[in-house]
């Protein structure tokens, strides 16, 4: 289990204007400004659970998962890792989790893959028989096979990911952490990644926690999402939860023959073309079938798609909800 | 240490991935350490002997030196690169793998190009050791070993220091150079010959010339005191305040992050 406690961190960044004269006035006397990266961050994460870990960029995703990981030390607060402080108790702490780093490898670049992960091998004490069957194992849902024996440096990025993943289970850790680990990956490898991490939660119980800006992540993987913006907690709770957040209308968009039907009470539009129009309907105003009824009415439809607010719009509306 | 091994034999395969790469820079590191030599040599055809050291006891001196740094530097490069392993993230991954930092970073990086340096060592070693004049007895031998290893050693706590002061500050950093390289360079000539106040700052403060000046004198016997012999040993204990020095850096990185 994962307890975060009123969890407080300040970072002082030396303030320069641009110019040659702040350069040099620099050089003698820094300015500095506090950036209150976590203010009095508390939340609780349960063995097995998988939590999607959402904001802004410099909201301090990446400063509480480094907290998290040992690699940081908090001003105050209380971080208890199954019975741990991980900056106190770095190396033990560090030899229960895995972490991907989705934009900085671990592997050699210039060696086979297999080199690299027999290495890790090393550095964690892992059995060999133990680290054989984990490996097998890896290998085959991760389709790795012929891909060990590649030196890093010549395998396409989705190949690499899927050895980065591998190289951060092999000690069989309990907790993985990923930072945003679909950077980048294709539509099929970010499809694969998401079963594989869920099969992953699903037949050893591992807790997930992923920091990600792509919702669909958050969509297929999670049941709880922590939104985090300006060092605080904003949200904490399911998807469906994060929806009630969000604004509830609805978007019809239209295909027609014949002349554009007109709109009526709580309809807006937000697109029109020849032949095709998008219109947002409020549901308190009007009923969605009622909508449908009043176009249909006027010309004849021969497309009519229906659709709420995508996840990603949900987010965007509520980063603006809490102005971060 | 075995796994030391697995690291050291992998930075080996990595290189060799590059042949011709390497051995064009280790021709590099070889024809740079060769001017210094040529240095020496053409200061010796003009003055012949130099605060009463010849070329073959000088050139002793410039091996040692040479030798130490070299594998400082070949072994210890991870702290020498150390800004970039903090730069692009590098570093947060060895924090979080459950092993001793300082060994994380030593083997992390390693260059063996610099064995065309190492090569020039030995080359010089040859001759130095039959033309110092040193009456090779099993104890003087032992003193050589001691001013080498020992150097190497007190290179490595200098580059310690250089990677801890990269946890304050990203600027400025060329300052530690006029003790790494330019210890290597001024190194090529006993070290009394530069003056009584830099000796004693050698001696005291960055203790260089307790595995070059003061052993040297024992191997020529114009010390006879066993301390003379074991002063390199007691420059290790600059190791101590390098380390926690570095302790100290890596105490601020976490509470700061950059």
């Amino acid at each position: 289990m994962i307890t975060l406690q009123n969890i407080c961190k300040t970072f002082r960044v030396a303030k320069r204007q641009a110019g040659f004269g702040h350069a040099v006035k620099a050089l003698f006397s820094r300015e500095y400004e506090l950036v209150h990266a976590l203010q009095d961050v508390s939340f609780r994460i349960y063995d097995g659970e998988m939590v999607g870990y959402i904001g802004p960029n410099g909201a301090g995703k990446s400063t509480t998962i480094k907290i998290m990981c040992g690699i940081l030390t908090p001003d105050s607060g209380v971080c208890d890792v199954d019975g741990r402080t991980p900056w106190r108790e770095r190396v033990a702490h560090v030899r229960e989790i895995g972490v991907v780093f989705g934009q900085r490898s671990q592997l050699w670049w210039d060696v086979p893959i297999i080199d690299s992960f027999e290495l890790i091998r090393d550095i964690y004490k892992v059995e060999n028989r133990l680290f054989q069957n984990t490996l097998d194992e890896l290998a085959a849902l991760l389709d790795l096979g012929e891909i060990l024996k590649t030196p890093a440096r010549s395998l396409s990025h989705g190949q690499r990911m899927r050895c980065e993943i591998a190289a951060s289970l092999l000690h069989q850790p309990k907790t993985l952490f990923l930072d945003e680990p679909t950077i980048g990956l294709d539509a099929t490898a970010k499809i694969a990644f998401r079963q594989f991490i869920k099969k992953l939660n699903a037949e050893h119980g591992t807790t997930v926690i992923l920091t990600t800006h792509d919702m669909q992540d958050i969509e297929a993987l999670t049941g709880r999402i922590l939104l985090i913006g300006n060092g605080r907690i904003l949200l904490d709770g399911s998807l469906a939860d994060l929806k009630k957040h969000a604004s509830e209308s609805k978007t019809l968009i239209v295909e027609y023959v014949g002349a554009m039907p007109a709109l009526c009470d709580g309809m807006t539009l937000s697109e029109a073309k020849e032949g095709r129009i998008v219109v947002t309907v409020d549901p308190s105003a009007l009923s969605v079938s009622d909508a449908i009824i009043r176009l249909a009415a006027q010309t004849e439809l021969l497309d009519v798609s229906v659709s709420g607010a995508s996840s990603e719009e949900m987010v965007a509306a509520l980063y603006k909800e809490y102005r971060i | 240490m075995r796994l030391y091994l697995k690291f050291f034999s992998l930075h080996l395969k990595s290189q060799m991935q590059y042949k011709t790469s390497f051995f064009l820079t280790a021709l590099g590191q070889f024809l740079g350490a060769f001017t210094s030599f040529l240095g020496i040599y053409f200061m010796f055809m003009r003055f012949h002997t130099l605060e009463d050291f010849s070329f073959g006891q000088a050139l002793l001196c410039f091996a040692v030196i040479l030798m130490a740094y070299t594998m400082a530097e070949m072994l210890g490069r991870g702290f020498d690169l150390f800004p970039q392993m903090l730069g692009n993230g590098e570093f947060d991954r060895a924090l979080v793998r459950p092993m001793n930092i300082v060994f994380q970073v030593l083997a992390a990086k390693m260059d063996f190009s610099r064995f065309g340096r190492l090569m020039q060592a030995i080359l010089v070693f040859c001759y130095a050791i039959p033309n110092s004049g040193v009456v090779w007895t099993g104890d003087k031998i032992l003193t050589l070993c001691l001013m080498v290893t020992c150097g190497s050693l007190v290179f490595f706590g200098l580059f310690l220091v250089y990677a801890a002061f990269s946890f304050f500050t990203v600027e400025g950093l060329e300052f530690m150079n006029v003790f790494t390289d330019g210890g290597r360079e001024f190194g090529r000539y006993p070290f009394s010959v530069y003056g009584k106040n830099i000796l004693r700052f050698l001696t005291f403060v960055i203790p260089l010339a307790l595995f070059q000046y003061y052993p040297l004198l024992y191997l020529l016997d114009r010390e006879q005191s066993v301390l003379y012999m074991l002063l390199p040993l007691v420059a290790l204990l600059f190791l101590l305040p390098c380390y926690a020095f570095f302790r100290l850096g890596l105490r601020r990185y976490k509470s700061t992050g950059s």
